[in-house]
Formats: structure tokens, sequence, C-alpha cells
């Protein structure tokens, strides 16, 4: 399939997503389980087909207390083009400023409703009213006909997950390589986990399109590694070591493979939206003082940020054997070791592993993931899709506005 | 071997204890099982020296290391930060519960 049989579903602001996505987004954990009732109603039991109840995704934030990053971040969640209408589920006495989210949603032209439990007469009322508000706008997101999408319309992220030392040999170099056939089309590609960049950062500047944005992402490293400093525990995990990784900046360099070789255009920030095509780099660590613990606490948390920077799909390595998806976009699972392949082949999208056992070359590889990601785009489900996989975390951060010298093509 | 200047080695498929491997052009015996993705040393390695994978630094060596020995958490070192591994993790918790 070419590129230029993209198609999208294109929203009032001019994006255009590859899923129509009714999203029930929890604004306290006291709210959790009347959203997840709502999204519950339309749950099949798992199917190989892509069913109409896949597209009700339940996301939210846990908190009470207020914060501008989980703020931010489930605006960008709530419009992003993936999505085609929004429920909001209140308690009503949660901090999140719950107006003025339903208020930014329905600025971007997309419909949306807040249902507020301690006003709507409890949980079984609530759970109906949603029911039958999803129910309704489900129906009209399935009459939407996609139109024609380019290549620079599609943004793609990358993470790994459940790394072993397969990783950053065969699942992360082949993603790279689709990197590098994705931009060199036009695409908006981004990378990210500065604290598993530690050692990265000097050829990461070299790769930068102006010495400033080069001197931001060492800093930006040189903060990662500040800050696990500080936690006591850099960003590894026991599976990594039984998996044969033993040093943080071995482990990085093989996640760093993953970035392929285009120049490097901009640094981002959770929320911040690429302004042209290119490679990205998102910066996920706080900044500041260590206030709220570890930067992200599993891979969802780094995907969830992805997608706030508008990520359409997320490429995902992973040796020891991953089989999460994600809520709003669609996860490709890469997987790097063919042992692991074996075992969880029906979770699995790539099998990267065959390049160590000399079934494949690198290229070979790369291409696979890069005609995949179309065809995704396109609407054929993952895995973790078809499986019915939809993780979502977010907990609190703290973030200064990228400065100037971060998005050069943005001045 | 990923780059020529690596003084290690990564395994492709699971090795059994006593089982041999050429590196180099030379055969040597592992001595004990090596899980794919763990890395043997390509040449014998100084305490103090470093370790390179992917052309690049990986870490320090904490204790000598033999051609064909297993490199890992027992004799190399981050230059950076602590690796978490189940005896790590279990001090980590000790020192912060």
């Amino acid at each position: 399939m070419s590129a230029s049989e993209l198609r999208g579903y294109l929203r009032p602001d001019g994006r255009k997503g590859i899923r129509n996505v009714v999203a029930v987004a929890y604004l306290v954990e006291c709210a959790h389980h009347v959203a997840r009732e709502i999204v519950g109603r339309f749950r099949d039991p798992v199917r190989e087909a892509p069913h109409r109840g896949l597209a009700v995704h339940l996301i939210g934030f846990p908190g009470c207390y207020p914060n501008a990053y989980a703020d931010r971040m489930l605006r960008r969640l709530c419009t992003h083009p993936n999505v085609g209408a929004v429920l909001l589920v209140s308690l009503g006495c949660e901090s999140f400023n719950r107006r003025a989210l339903e208020e930014h949603i329905r600025a971007s032209g997309r419909p949306a409703a807040t249902l507020v439990i301690q006003e709507s007469g409890g949980t079984r009322r609530t759970i109906a009213r949603g029911v039958e508000w999803v129910e309704e706008w489900l129906s009209e997101l399935d009459a939407q006909v996609a139109v024609p999408m380019a290549l620079s319309e599609l943004i793609v992220g990358t993470v790994c997950g459940g790394s072993d030392g397969t990783s950053g040999i065969t699942a992360n170099p082949a993603m790279g390589r689709a990197f590098d056939l994705l931009v060199e089309r036009g695409a908006a590609c981004i990378f990210e986990e500065t604290g598993e960049l530690v050692g990265c950062e000097h050829h990461m500047a070299s790769r930068a399109v102006t010495p400033e944005l080069g001197r931001e992402i060492v800093a930006c490293v040189a903060k990662a590694a500040r800050y696990y400093a500080t936690l006591g525990h850099g960003s590894f995990a026991v599976g990594n070591a039984d998996g044969g990784l033993t040093t943080q900046e071995e482990k990085s360099l093989g996640a760093y493979a993953k970035s392929g070789a285009s120049r490097i255009v901009g640094l981002l920030k959770p929320g911040d939206l690429p302004p042209t095509g290119g490679l990205y780099l998102l910066d996920v660590v706080p900044d500041g003082e260590v206030r709220f613990g570890f930067p992200n606490i599993n891979d969802n948390a780094e995907i969830a940020e992805l997608i706030a920077c508008g990520s359409h799909l997320v490429f995902f390595s992973t040796g020891r054997g991953s089989v999460v998806g994600s809520a709003i976009a669609p996860v490709i699972k890469v997987c790097a070791n063919p042992e692991t392949y074996r075992k969880l082949e029906d979770d699995m999208d790539v099998d990267a592993g065959r390049i160590l056992e000399g079934r494949a070359t690198l290229d070979e590889v790369g291409r696979e993931v890069y005609g995949l990601a179309l065809r995704v785009a396109r609407g054929a489900p993952t895995r973790s899709e078809s499986l019915g996989h939809q993780e979502f975390i977010l907990t609190y951060k703290t973030f200064e506005p990228a400065g100037p010298a971060c998005l050069p093509a943005a001045a | 071997m990923l780059a020529p200047e690596d003084n290690c080695v990564v395994v492709a498929q699971a090795l059994h204890a006593g089982d041999r491997v050429t590196i180099d052009g030379k055969s040597v015996a592992v001595a004990k099982a090596i899980g794919v993705g763990h890395k043997l040393a390509r040449r014998a390695i100084a305490r103090g020296e470093k370790v390179l994978k992917y052309g690049a630094v990986i870490g320090t060596a904490s204790a000598p290391i033999a051609r064909g020995e297993h490199v890992h958490t027992h004799n190399l070192e981050s230059d950076y930060l602590p690796t978490h591994t189940l005896e790590a993790g279990r001090a980590f918790m000790g020192k912060h519960a």
C-alpha cells in the first residue's frame, strides 16, 4: 500500500485522526468506577475483527488535588485527532476544572458533555445517562467518512518496554529504519525517555538542526541524570537485568537506536505539538526539584505523553514481552527476542527477533514496520487493539514551558 | 559482535554450561548457562577497564574478566547510575521503607 492511500477523519481544527473514538474521562478516582461501567457496557467478548465497542475508550485522572500538567494532558488527549467525542465524568467535589475542560473540548468543535455523579442521582443513574450519551455519539461517529490524508499529517511515536539485551540490536534499530522512512516522506516522528538516553546526549546534539537545540538536548539529558540520581534509581527494571542489560548507559544506547538516523528538528514537552514533519525528542522528566517521584511509573505513562503530543500511533519494541496497548492511539508491538516471539506470538505485530536467527535483515524488518504503520493508519487493528488492550495512566508532574531554542521551526 | 571496537559480544542463541563458542576464531567453553541477549567477554578485560558495546562505553569492569566469561552486574558497573537488580531493589526498599 502506498502512502498516498492514507485516509483520516477530519476534525474542525483541520487535523485528521486515524481512529474515531468516543473518550470517557473520569476526573478523579471517585468517578472511575462509574466511567468504567459506562465504557464496559460497550465491550463485547474479545473478538478478532474490530468492533464498535472497541471505539469507546476510558481515560482519566485519579488525583483530587489540582495539577497543571494533568490539566494540559487531558486537554490534549480529549482534543486528539483520533477522538471524535468526549464524555467527562465528575464526582462533583474534586479539584479538576471540569468546566474549563468541557469548554476547551467544545471549542475544538467536538461534542462534549459532563456528568456530575453528585448531581445526577448517583451511580446507577449516571451510568444510564452516560451510556445513552455515548450510544448516540457512537452512531454519529460510525457514519463519518474518512478523507484523504497525507503522510505529512501523520505523527508517530516510539517507545520501548520490557527491554532485554536483544531490544537494542533487533527491534530498536529496525524501528529506527522505519522512522527514517517516515521522516523522509514528511511525517513527524517522536522518540523519548531522556532518562534512558543517558550517555547519548552528545551524539544527539550532533544530530540537532541548530547548535542551540543541541545545547537544550544536552541540558535535558543532564536534568534526567540528576533527577534519577536523586531518586536513587535509574530507569531500569529487574526484567532488564534478567534479560542481559547491565548498565543504564547500555540500555540507553540500545534504546537510542530506535530514533534512526534523521536530524533532530525539535525538543518537545508533553502536550507540545510538532510544528512540522521531522524527528523530535520528547523530554519526559519533570522540571525543578524531585516533587512527585518517578517521571513515568510505567510504559503507558510515556505512551500517554506521546499521544498528548499528537501521536496517531505508537511503535513499541519489547524483548521480555510487553502486552500493553493504549487508549486513544493504536500500539504496534515489535518483538525483539525470537524466544519471546514464540511464546507470545498472538500479542506481537512484528517478529524482529528473526534477525538474530538470520531470517531477515534490519532493513527488511524496518520496511515491514513502515508498511504496517501505513496499514494500521488505514484502519487495520494491531494485535493489542484486537485483544482489547486500552491501558491508560496519568499521574502528577510539573513542567516549565519549553524554551524557544527547543522548536527552531516554530519561530 | 556489534562494532569492531567492542570487547564484548551478545549471545544470540541460549547457551548451556560447558557449550563451546567461537570468538574471533578461538574456541572457549562457557562456565554456566547464558540467556539470549546476555554478554560474553570477547577478550580478557582488566578491573577498571572500560567495557565497549555498540562502539561506545557501557560501563567499567569491577573485577577481572576472562575471555568468554559472562559480563553482567557481578563484574560490570555503570559510570552513571546503579543498576536495579532484586538485591539492589531490596536494599533500596530497606533504605526507604
